[in-house]
């Protein structure tokens, strides 16, 4: 109730004429109109209600004009940017870090295995020269071995050919 | 030869500045206006605030291109009205948006009134009848409302609701018929 008696004693500092609400004369805007729909005053009730219609718009429009208003603490926007750039600063520093750190690792674990490999093909190449020594040993042993046949047993090697041929 | 006064052309600087000040003049002039013609249709006083901010905004951004073919109350009712229209358009798409809608409702926007009527029946009644038509004014389609809060709000003639709505006055005549009409419905009387 002391709300309505507020806003009505707004209204009423408002200036806004109210001859017409006590004393009910034509008003001049809704006069023109010859059509029947559209001129209210060939209906009080309508026309009285527009009236009073146009008046409560325009009381409440100037008191909605001049009420005070909120004050927006912008700090406390502030404070939310800050926090916000803050937190993602921290981030893409933290981004930043983990990523030299992981390409760190990779680059040591790729190192460990190249050296793995690398050592493994060593001994690799390790064991097969030693293998092909080996070979060549025994191969010129061979030679040698077939190189000291005795020329003397030659002939008797020539007549064991000529008995297989008859 | 005689001997007149030099008349000096004028600079860019005075030129913009006499336009600042016309604006000025004009915002002063003007800005009730608006704010409560956008109240009407909205019900929303932040909203208001903000459409007529942005009217504003836009009128002195296209002032250099204001001819002056309408009246300054005219040019600026049609940015109101199509900012009005591009504000609701957007709330369509954002329908989830609806339940945060500030507008108050047909109680509270009745209970503005002048304090003329003397006795308590009478204000009783003139509140009765003021949310009737709130009630019928909310019924209405977009168009029907803006031209019937023009015409019985603003109190503009019909030739200025055509410029401002881009309607003919034909049309403008046959939107209020109808506004009326429902009107004259809501509050009881004869169709």
């Amino acid at each position: 109730m002391s709300l309505l008696k507020n806003k009505m004693g707004n209204a009423a500092t408002a200036g806004d004429a109210t001859d017409s609400m006590l004393n009910p004369m034509p008003d001049p805007i809704l006069d023109p109109m010859p059509d029947p729909m559209l001129n209210p005053i060939s209906d009080p009730m309508l026309g009285h209600a527009l009236t009073h219609f146009r008046q409560s718009v325009h009381a409440w429009s100037e008191a909605a004009a001049s009420r005070p208003r909120k004050a927006v603490r912008v700090s406390v926007h502030r404070s939310w940017r800050l926090a916000t750039g803050w937190a993602l600063g921290c981030v893409l520093a933290a981004g930043s870090l983990a990523s030299g750190i992981y390409e760190h690792h990779h680059r040591q674990v790729v190192a460990r295995l190249a050296a793995q490999a690398e050592a493994a093909r060593e001994q690799q190449l390790a064991a097969q020269r030693a293998r092909e020594s080996d070979e060549d040993l025994l191969a010129t042993v061979d030679s040698d071995v077939s190189r000291a046949v005795p020329a003397a047993m030659e002939p008797l090697a020539q007549l064991m050919d000529g008995d297989d041929n008859q | 030869m005689a001997a007149g006064t030099a008349v000096k052309p004028m600079t860019a600087e005075t030129a913009d500045e006499i336009a600042a000040q016309e604006f000025v003049r004009v915002v002063e002039a003007h800005r009730p206006q608006i704010f409560r013609f956008l109240l009407a249709s909205t019900r929303d006083m932040d909203l208001s605030e903000t459409l007529t901010q942005e009217c504003f905004l836009k009128a002195h951004r296209n002032w250099r291109h204001f001819r002056g073919d309408s009246s300054a109350m005219t040019w600026l009712m049609r940015i109101a009205i199509n900012l009005q229209k591009d504000h609701w358009r957007n709330r369509r798409m954002q329908f989830w948006r609806h339940a945060r809608t500030n507008a108050v409702d047909l109680d509270e926007a009745s209970e503005w009134l002048p304090s003329g009527e003397r006795t308590v029946e009478q204000q009783m009644l003139a509140r009765e009848r003021v949310k009737q038509v709130w009630k019928a004014v909310e019924g209405l389609s977009e168009r029907q409302r803006t031209v019937f809060l023009l015409r019985y709000v603003e109190e503009q003639e019909l030739s200025e609701i055509a410029q401002a709505t881009g309607l003919s006055e034909g049309t403008v005549k046959a939107h209020l018929s109808r506004a009326v009409g429902k009107v004259r419905t809501e509050l009881g009387g004869k169709r």
